[in-house]
C-alpha cells in the first residue's frame, strides 16, 4: 500500500513546474517554449493517461456515482442523494469506524515519528557501526506484505504467542496475570492493532529522518555545542527544524497508511470483537460485498478519499509552511 | 497561477458532476433478464453438440473436492461432447465474488449460490437464476426430495419470502450442526454422552471442575457464536416458531424463549466452559484444538466429519443436540449444502439442468458416501465404512425422521452476521446483557422487514 502512496507523491509534485512552464510567456516560436510542438506531447503521455484514466479516475468516478444510490450490487438503483453520506455519521458502527481510525493515527503516525525521532537523536550524536545494517532492519517491515506481517502478529498476540508467554512468565514472578487473546479482547483489541502499525512506521520515519540528518551541515552541531547546548537543546535548535521536510513526509505516508488500513484488519480482526476494531476502509468493503450496501460503501470510499486528500494537504502546510 | 489550476480543477468536477447526473444509475442498464421458462425441456444432452458448461462450486475441501471431480469426471465420460469448466472457490470467496460475476454479461452456467436474504432470495429478486420448475416436470426433483429440504431453495418471484415460490436450486450433500465429543476424556471423567440438556449441563460442571475445557469454542468470525445459540435456541424454543422468525413470517427475537438461550449462552461463558478467550480464535481452529485435546465437547457442523475422523479415528464421536427431555424429538440447525442453480443468462440452460440431476442422482449419492461424505438423499447401495460417519448418517437420519432441521439464522437478513454476531460476541465477553443483544438482533431484523 505504501509503493503506491510513494508514487503518488512526486508525480504530482512533477506536474506543477511542467504546468508553468507551459503558461509561461515569450519565447521565440510566439509564446511557445522551444522544442517540438506542444501537441505532440500529448501523444507521449496519451498511453499513461488511457490506462491511468481507464484504471484510476474512471472507477473513482464510478464509485462517486454509487454513492448517490441505494444499490445492492444486483438490481436497479434507486436515487439516494446524499443519504448515504448522512448515514456514514449517522449510523453508529460507521462514527465509531471513524473514531477508531483516529486512535489509529496516532499509532500508525504520531508514534512512529516519535520514537524515530527519538532514535535519531541519539544517532545524530554518536557514530553507529553498521548503521546500514540496522537501517535495513528497521526498514524491512515496510518491504514485506501487510497481509503476511498480520499473519505474524496474529501468532504473536495468539493464546499461546510470545507475549502471554512473557506475561505468563512475569505472573510467574509474582506479578498480576495480564495474560489476553489480545485481538479478541474488546479494550485491547484495537491498541493491539496499533502496536502493530506503530512497528511498521517506525522503519520509514527512522529511515526519512536519518537521510536528513546526513544533510545537516556539522558546522551547526559544532556551533551549537560551543554555544554551549546540550544533547536536548541541540536537537531542538538544530536537528528538528532541519527535519520538516522529513517529517512532513512520514507524516504524510503514515497517516495515508492509517486511512487506508484494511488488509491488516481483514487478517487479524475483521473488525472484531463486536466493532471494536471496526475501519472505514474495512468498512467500505465489508458494507460493498458483505452486506450489499454498495452505495453506502461507496460513499464510505470517497469520505476517505477526501479525507487523506484534506490531510495531506494539511499536514503539508502545518509542517512545511505556507508555500509547501 | 495556483488559483487558475483549482478554477480549472473545479470546473472539471463540474464537468464530472454534469456528465454522472446524465450517465445512467448503476444496475439499470436494462440488463434484467424476462424470467424466461423454456418453451421446451430438452434432456437430450448429446444432441447440444459440443458445450462447455462453466461451473463455480465452493467443493475445495478434502473429501467435498475428490467427490465434485469424480461426478464431474463421469458427466463427461457419458456425455463426451460436454466439457465442464469448473472454477472452485472457498465459501466466502464464492460469497464475494458471485455477485458481481451474476451481474455481468457473461455469467458462468450453473453456480452454487447460498441459501437465505443475503444470497439466493436477491439473486432472484434481480432476476439472476432460472427458475427449474419446468426442469423439475422432467427430472422430478420433487418426488426424490423431501417439501422441507426444497423449501430452503425456493423463493417467490420478489425475493421477499423463502419457503414458498419457485425451486432455484437442488442440493447434493446434507448437513446439520450437532455435537462431537471426546470419547476418551468422557470416559476418563466417567461420564456417558448426555442424553438432555440438564445431564449436559452436569457433564459441563463435571468437566470444569476437573480442569478440562468444556466447550472448544472459537469465535473470531461472530458465526460461531450464531450456530451455538441456535443450537440453544432449538433446545428452548419452538422449531415452527425458530423457522417463521428467520423466514420472515413472524415472532419477534425478543421473546421470551429466544432470550433465555441467550441467557444460557451468557452463564456458560461466565462459568467458564468454553476455550478461553473464545472471540480471538479462529472458527477453523476449533476442530484444530479439539482433535489435540483441547475441549470434552464441541458443536459443529458435519462438513468437519472427514477431517475430524482422520485426526481422532476412534476418539471421537458424534450426536444430535441433547434432547429437553429424554427422548423427546431434538431440532437443530441445518439442512442442505449449497444449492446448485443455473444462471438466468446461461447458453446452455438444457445442459446444465441434465448436469445438475446427474450430480444429484441416487448414483451420485453412492459417490458422497464414498468420498467421506453426508448424501442429502439416502445412498442406494453404499454404507460409511467410518464409525463417525456413521454415527453422522444415523443422526441425519433421525433428523430426517422428525423433520427437524431448523434454518441458519445469518439467513434472517443480509446483515445479520454483524448485527446479531457482534452483540454475542460481547455477550461471550459478558459486555452485553442477554436482553440487549437479542434487542439488537431484532432491531436489525425489524429494518429490514420494513425495506423488503
Amino acid at each position: 500500500m505504501t509503493t503506491a502512496a510513494r508514487h503518488e507523491g512526486p508525480g504530482s509534485r512533477r506536474e506543477a513546474p511542467d504546468a508553468r512552464a507551459a503558461r509561461r510567456p515569450g519565447g521565440r516560436n510566439g509564446g511557445r517554449p522551444p522544442g517540438e510542438a506542444r501537441g505532440i506531447g500529448w501523444l507521449y503521455v496519451l498511453p499513461a493517461l488511457l490506462v491511468y484514466g481507464g484504471f484510476l479516475l474512471w472507477p473513482l468516478v464510478r464509485g462517486a456515482q454509487f454513492s448517490l444510490y441505494h444499490w445492492d450490487g444486483l438490481g436497479t438503483a434507486t436515487w439516494a442523494g446524499v443519504s448515504n453520506y448522512t448515514s456514514t455519521w449517522s449510523d453508529p458502527a460507521l462514527r465509531g469506524a471513524f473514531g477508531h481510525l483516529l486512535v489509529l493515527v496516532v499509532f500508525y503516525s504520531v508514534l512512529p515519528c516519535c520514537i524515530a525521532f527519538v532514535l535519531v537523536g541519539a544517532m545524530s550524536r554518536t557514530k553507529i557501526r553498521g548503521l546500514a545494517f540496522f537501517r535495513t532492519v528497521l526498514f524491512l517491515p515496510q518491504v514485506i506484505a501487510m497481509v503476511a506481517v498480520a499473519v505474524a502478529w496474529r501468532w504473536v498476540y495468539s493464546a499461546d504467542g510470545p507475549v502471554n508467554t512473557v506475561l505468563g512468565g512475569l505472573h510467574a514472578l509474582g506479578l498480576p496475570d495480564w495474560r489476553r487473546g489480545w485481538l479478541g479482547d474488546f479494550t485491547f483489541a484495537l491498541p493491539a492493532v496499533g502496536v502493530v502499525g506503530t512497528w511498521v512506521g517506525i522503519g520509514l520515519a527512522l529511515v526519512l529522518f536519518l537521510a536528513g540528518v546526513q544533510k545537516i551541515p556539522r558546522e551547526l552541531y559544532e556551533a551549537a555545542r560551543i554555544d554551549g547546548a546540550g544533547p536536548v537543546r541541540e536537537f531542538i535548535a538544530v536537528t528538528l527544524p532541519a527535519l520538516r521536510r522529513e517529517l512532513a513526509v512520514a507524516l504524510t505516508l503514515t497517516t495515508i497508511m492509517a486511512i487506508r488500513n484494511f488488509d491488516l484488519i481483514y487478517m487479524a480482526t475483521e473488525g472484531g470483537p463486536g466493532n471494536a476494531t471496526k475501519v472505514p476502509a474495512y468498512e467500505v468493503y465489508n458494507r460493498t460485498f458483505n452486506t450489499g450496501e454498495v452505495g453506502l460503501g461507496c460513499a464510505i470510499g470517497v469520505t476517505l478519499a477526501v479525507l487523506a486528500f484534506a490531510v495531506t494537504a494539511g499536514i503539508g502546510r502545518l509542517v512545511e509552511g505556507r508555500d509547501a | 497561477m495556483p488559483t487558475l489550476m483549482r478554477r480549472g480543477a473545479v470546473a472539471a468536477a463540474a464537468a464530472l458532476v454534469t456528465a454522472l447526473a446524465a450517465a445512467c444509475a448503476p444496475g439499470s442498464s436494462g440488463d434484467k433478464p424476462a424470467g424466461k421458462a423454456p418453451a421446451a425441456v430438452s434432456t437430450d444432452v448429446a444432441k447440444a453438440g459440443n458445450v462447455t458448461l462453466t461451473v463455480w462450486d465452493q467443493e475445495v475441501q478434502g473429501g467435498l473436492k475428490e467427490q465434485i471431480e469424480k461426478l464431474n469426471a463421469q458427466f463427461q465420460a457419458t456425455y463426451p461432447n460436454v466439457k465442464i469448466n469448473r472454477v472452485s472457490r472457498s465459501f466466502s470467496d464464492l460469497q464475494k465474488t458471485l455477485r458481481l460475476a451474476l451481474s455481468g454479461s457473461n455469467p458462468p452456467d450453473v453456480v452454487e449460490a447460498n441459501q437465505g436474504y443475503a444470497s439466493m432470495a436477491q439473486f432472484v429478486k434481480a432476476g439472476m437464476l432460472l427458475p427449474l420448475d419446468p426442469y423439475d416436470q422432467v427430472y422430478g426433483w420433487k418426488k426424490r426430495y423431501p417439501k422441507g429440504l426444497l423449501d430452503l431453495n425456493s423463493v417467490t418471484d420478489d425475493g421477499k419470502l423463502i419457503g414458498s415460490g419457485k425451486l432455484y436450486g437442488v442440493s447434493l450433500n446434507g448437513e446439520i450442526v450437532g455435537l462431537y465429543y471426546n470419547k476418551e476424556k468422557l470416559q476418563k471423567l466417567g461420564i456417558q454422552p448426555p442424553k438432555t440438556w440438564a445431564e449436559f449441563d452436569q457433564a459441563l460442571a463435571t468437566a470444569k471442575g476437573k480442569g478440562e475445557v468444556p466447550i472448544a469454542f472459537g469465535n473470531v468470525e461472530k458465526l460461531p457464536a450464531m450456530q451455538l445459540y441456535g443450537i440453544l435456541q432449538d433446545g428452548l424454543a419452538d422449531k415452527e416458531a425458530v423457522r417463521r422468525l428467520v423466514f420472515g413470517s413472524g415472532g419477534s427475537w425478543t421473546d421470551g424463549p429466544n432470550v433465555q438461550a441467550a441467557q444460557k449462552l451468557a452463564d456458560w461463558s461466565k462459568k467458564g466452559y468454553f476455550t478461553k478467550n473464545a472471540n480471538s480464535i479462529k472458527w477453523d481452529d476449533t476442530p484444530v484444538n479439539f482433535a489435540k485435546g483441547e475441549g470434552v465437547f464441541m458443536f459443529g457442523g458435519t462438513w468437519w466429519a472427514p477431517d475430524l475422523n482422520d485426526r481422532m479415528k476412534e476418539k471421537v464421536g458424534f450426536m444430535l443436540p441433547p434432547a429437553s427431555q429424554a427422548g423427546a424429538p431434538v431440532a437443530t440447525m441445518g439442512g442442505e449444502s449449497l444449492p446448485w442453480s443455473i444462471t438466468a443468462k446461461s447458453k446452455h440452460a438444457d445442459v446444465a439442468a441434465a448436469y445438475i440431476n446427474f450430480i444429484t442422482s441416487p448414483k451420485a449419492m453412492d459417490v458422497s458416501v464414498e468420498t467421506g461424505n453426508l448424501p442429502v438423499l439416502p445412498a442406494p447401495s453404499r454404507q460409511p465404512s467410518a464409525a463417525l460417519m456413521r454415527e453422522v448418517s444415523a443422526a441425519w437420519g433421525e433428523l430426517s425422521r422428525n423433520d427437524g432441521t431448523t434454518p441458519y439464522l445469518d439467513y434472517a437478513t443480509p446483515t445479520f452476521t454483524d448485527a446479531f454476531g457482534g452483540p454475542l460476541q460481547e455477550l461471550v465477553a459478558g459486555r452485553r446483557s442477554p436482553e440487549e443483544a437479542m434487542k439488537a438482533a431484532q432491531d436489525d431484523y425489524t429494518a429490514f422487514q420494513n425495506k423488503k
